[in-house]
């Protein structure tokens, strides 16, 4: 049906590795599945049975806490066996291979692989070697995508705003190596938001950004100007190789995201972050912590688009 | 093949269930057709206690064979599972795979002191010990047909039927 990697030849979700090229009906469904996990995770019980039996690997090979946790969470919800690898730490510094670890992984049988990497594509990769019955979900590779993070976020914006037609969505801080605002930009203009813009300094934007589809702006007094939501970023410091920007004191000035800055957006703005902040540099407390902050329902709902990514992707 | 008319069976159910109707008890329809049935049992039954839906898409178990369902609405229980007396309504009654999921399902809740069955339709073919306490009508049907329960645009309920897909209750 087409040459997307992720879909089968029936045109179902098989792996989540870029929200790119998906069409909007998959996206929705996402959605609505995850709809009914939210209900899931707020009763006594907060399991379901679909998955008993499976295996899930949680292939992490670049350090990180939060995310490894939310996908085990939600597999573990789904009465998955989930097995927890920091392959940074053991067979790549003895040298294996990243396909000979996943081929041994594989004959552990495992089930579903969540893939954590450094390198651009290496989700790609294992999905094209691994087994043909195993399904594999990228949770960040590189520069490159983190689409189950741009997916709980377009959740969280349709919860408090119902639909996406009307929207002004701003995405501020570092594009440039930011998997999560490709996956995020991908995913809105895909679900139709007609206007996305982001909002950063020159140095931390791709070059022809433009093509992606957004408005691009370098300040945020016209970037903010009458904005739905704001989808802060983190600034990556151990991602930036050589010196982009002056001092994080300086960024914090024309790009943090203040009360008064924000007092620019509309009076209902809601503001997003995909975690960890650093306060100070990209947003203030006031604000992280303030009214029209969603952050933490995000890490809720980000457990319940988890949870209906896997089971959608087991069943396909 | 002529089929019973909807609405007037359900009126005869409401009959049957009436009288059971106490303090505790709780209506609980089962996506997609169950959930109207309960709507309308639970406007002019009136129990004290709101109403409940079911989508057990979550517990079925043909998960192995067909995946996910495509339209997985969210369940809603807005009262406390524990002591109360749920009567579980559905459409047609069939293989009892749908209850067996929607049981397990309600015991994610809580505990529930007793749960009845309603069925607008039963059609015999039980896969699994599973009986229904009320029934609006017996229907013997052949087996590649399938019963569902329609709903029109101004709301009107009514009985249809279709050949079935493989591998597709």
């Amino acid at each position: 049906m087409s040459n997307n990697p992720q879909l089968n030849k029936n045109g179902d979700l098989e792996h989540l590795l870029t929200t790119e090229g998906l069409p909007a009906p998959i996206l929705l469904n996402i959605l609505d599945t995850a709809k009914s996990f939210v209900g899931v995770t707020e009763r006594d019980v907060k399991k379901v049975p679909l998955l008993r039996g499976k295996s899930i690997f949680n292939l992490f090979f670049e350090p990180s806490t939060r995310t490894r946790t939310t996908f085990e969470i939600a597999a573990k919800r789904l009465s998955a066996d989930v097995v927890n690898l920091n392959i940074s730490a053991s067979s790549q510094s003895k040298g294996e291979t990243l396909l000979d670890t996943v081929n041994n992984l594989s004959a552990m049988h495992a089930d579903m692989f969540v893939v954590r990497h450094s390198q651009s594509g290496a989700a790609h990769l294992i999905a094209r070697h691994a087994r043909p019955d195993i399904h594999v979900i990228n949770a960040g590779d590189g520069r490159h995508a983190h689409p189950t993070q741009g997916l709980l976020d377009v959740f969280t914006i349709r919860h408090y705003k119902r639909d996406f037609r009307n929207l002004r969505v701003a995405i501020v801080g570092d594009i440039l190596h930011s998997r999560v605002a490709r996956s995020q930009i991908h995913a809105l203009t895909t679900l139709g938001v007609p206007e996305v813009r982001v909002i950063a300094p020159k140095t931390l934007l791709p070059s022809k950004v433009e093509r992606l589809g957004v408005h691009v702006y370098h300040e945020m007094r016209q970037g903010l100007k009458d904005v739905d939501v704001l989808m802060m970023l983190r600034l990556q410091n151990e991602r930036m190789l050589n010196a982009r920007l002056p001092s994080t004191e300086e960024y914090f000035k024309y790009y943090g995201l203040t009360q008064e800055k924000l007092s620019l957006a509309r009076p209902d703005a809601i503001v997003l972050h995909p975690g960890p902040m650093n306060r100070g540099v990209e947003i203030d407390s006031a604000v992280a912590d303030g009214r029209q902050s969603v952050i933490l329902p995000q890490v809720t709902f980000g457990i319940a688009v988890r949870m209906a990514v896997m089971s959608i992707l087991a069943g396909n | 093949m002529q089929l019973p008319d909807a609405e007037q069976l359900l009126i005869e159910l409401a009959a049957s269930l009436r009288p059971d109707i106490t303090q505790n008890t709780a209506l609980v329809g089962i996506h997609t057709g169950g959930a109207w049935l309960a709507e309308w049992l639970h406007q002019h039954l009136k129990p004290s206690l709101p109403l409940g839906t079911l989508d057990v898409s979550f517990y079925r178990d043909d998960f192995a064979q067909i995946g996910l369902h495509p339209q997985v609405r969210p369940s809603n229980i807005p009262f406390q599972v524990e002591g109360s007396h749920i009567i579980l309504i559905d459409d047609v009654l069939y293989t009892g795979r749908t209850i067996r999921a929607a049981i397990n399902e309600l015991f994610d809740y809580g505990r529930p002191a007793s749960i009845r069955l309603a069925a607008l339709i039963d059609r015999g073919g039980r896969e699994l010990p599973i009986a229904a306490q009320y029934v609006g009508m017996a229907l013997e049907l052949p087996w590649d047909k399938m019963l569902a329960l329609k709903k029109s645009a101004w709301g009107k309920m009514s009985l249809s039927l279709h050949d079935k897909r493989r591998d597709n209750e």
